[in-house]
């Protein structure tokens, strides 16, 4: 069972996507549901709401215990900057790095993956042990340390489940669909979206 | 060529969508300065709405509300790392273009505010920034969205602490989506000319048995329990306007809010959130309001 943190943010994307690749996953808000899951997704929201979220009812403990387990973490957006802030990455993350939602985009990484960039962080300093998953333009917006995977943007939002199945998928049986959910979707992202004349979830 | 390098068209509606998704699950907080946006922010908020007045003042002041000066938006911008929300009025397009302008991170086409036009909402496609609409009932929310909107609130009734409205909003958002899932397809058009709702919308409603957009609650909410409600009754988050600064002890009352907001469905962590916030708002009784003060039915 993945579990998806679930204080304050993006959580609903997360466990449709994770439904799609056939992973079993629930949302967490207390100790002992954390502890029962093999796997963990720390979404996307307010990195500042999470953070005092974590500390007013004590779930750090919790966390770094379920981190230092050796179970896998996948976490995008602000579940990034709160895995630094952590030292569950050894990396160092600026917020809100390209400015106000007016400068928030969708994009492809180098190798071809869907993300959404939301008031996204950068990654600006890689530890020795921290991996390139992937980049932007040669920039690093995905990493691996041991355990845990961070994300500066979305694949939830886009439906690219290729993050998901890499950081999750030794939690559970994880079926990558035959066609990439991706190559229909990020076709529809690269324009403007009108419901007046394409219906959202027509798809 | 990504959509960051083309900075003057509007970004694909799902990156819009992108910010609305991740308020999900949180308190966005009316604030008036910037000493109330580092409250909220510290309090624990996803988001602030920077206004002048909130609605509880509005209402007692009377007079055109307007949206609010650029630079006191800007200094709630400076003094917080949260989004800043904004409100422009009803059917005021240049507003809204002077809120983008200001780069606010989501825009609020507000009942709360005095209507600039009586028969036309914003066409919120062309606004490079998300917008939120209040709505009262489901065929209300497929007009906005087919407007463009990001993100649906239920309109409530602003300034009254009162959250009686926001419940009958959302009730009928969830009844008339079940029905809607119970209908043979050769029924949607029927139903979409009595919503008064685009066909695709009540199409796509249909089949999903959910909004295309987000759905948070607004209007009346200024009790944690209130939140709570809000938040079971299928809001993914909601707002808090007249609740919290005119509360006896705001950071106390915020603090509180956010965490009924993520704990809803625990009533045992809910005692202890609402154990002593002190006085609440004072609250209005719908009743005392003559028609014309309801801000609800303002817009259609």
């Amino acid at each position: 069972m993945i579990g998806v943190l679930s204080l304050q943010g993006g959580v609903e994307p997360h466990l449709a996507l994770l439904r799609a690749l056939q992973l079993p996953a629930r949302p967490v808000r207390e100790a002992a549901e954390l502890l029962a899951c093999s796997g963990l997704v720390w979404p996307g929201g307010e990195s500042t709401t999470q953070r005092k979220l974590i500390a007013r009812f004590a779930l750090g403990g919790v966390l770094d215990a379920f981190v230092h387990s050796g179970r896998p973490v996948l976490a995008t957006c602000a579940g990034l900057i709160g895995c630094a802030e952590r030292d569950y990455l050894d990396v160092d993350v600026e917020r809100n790095a390209y400015g106000r939602q007016t400068g928030s985009f969708q994009t492809r990484t180098d190798d071809g993956h869907a993300l959404s960039f939301i008031r996204a962080p950068k990654l600006r300093h890689l530890g020795p042990e921290v991996q390139v998953l992937a980049t932007v333009q040669g920039d690093p917006v995905a990493v691996r340390e041991r355990n845990v995977v961070g994300v500066c943007g979305h694949p939830e939002l886009t439906g690219d489940p290729w993050l998901h199945a890499l950081a999750l998928g030794t939690a559970g049986a994880a079926k990558l669909p035959e066609a990439p959910l991706a190559e229909k979707k990020i076709a529809d992202h690269t324009r403007v979206d009108d419901p007046r004349t394409t219906p959202p979830f027509a798809s | 060529m990504t959509e960051q390098e083309d900075k003057n068209a509007p970004p694909s509606f799902e990156v819009k969508l992108g910010l609305a998704r991740m308020l999900a699950g949180g308190v966005i907080m009316d604030v008036v300065d910037a000493e109330q946006a580092r409250i909220a922010e510290d309090a624990g908020a996803c988001a602030v709405m920077a206004l002048e007045r909130v609605p509880a003042q509005i209402r007692k002041e009377g007079g055109v509300a307007r949206a609010s000066d650029p630079a006191m938006i800007e200094s709630i911008k400076q003094a917080v790392s949260i989004p800043v929300m904004a409100k422009c009025r009803i059917g005021h397009f240049v507003e809204a273009q002077i809120l983008e302008a200001l780069e606010v991170d989501f825009i609020d086409e507000s009942e709360v505010l005095t209507p600039a036009d009586e028969q036309h909402h914003i066409d919120k496609h062309a606004l490079r920034v998300p917008v939120v609409c209040g709505c009262t009932d489901l065929g209300e929310a497929l007009r906005r969205i087919g407007e463009g909107a990001a993100l649906l609130r239920t309109k409530g009734e602003a300034g009254t602490g009162n959250v009686v409205e926001a419940v009958r909003h959302l009730r009928a958002l969830r009844g008339q989506i079940r029905r809607l899932t119970t209908l043979e397809d050769d029924e949607l058009m029927a139903e979409a000319k009595t919503l008064g709702a685009p066909h695709a919308l009540v199409a796509a409603v249909a089949r999903s048995g959910k909004l295309p957009v987000p759905s948070f609650a607004a209007g009346g909410i200024a009790t944690p329990a209130d939140a709570a409600l809000c938040r079971a009754l299928g809001a993914e988050a909601v707002f808090v306007g007249s609740g919290i600064f005119l509360s006896e002890d705001p950071a106390t009352r915020a603090r509180a809010i956010v965490a009924a907001a993520t704990y809803y469905d625990d009533p045992r962590r809910l005692c202890a959130i609402s154990k002593g916030l002190g006085k609440a708002m004072p609250g209005l009784e719908l009743g005392e309001l003559r028609p014309e003060q309801r801000l609800a039915a303002r817009g259609w």
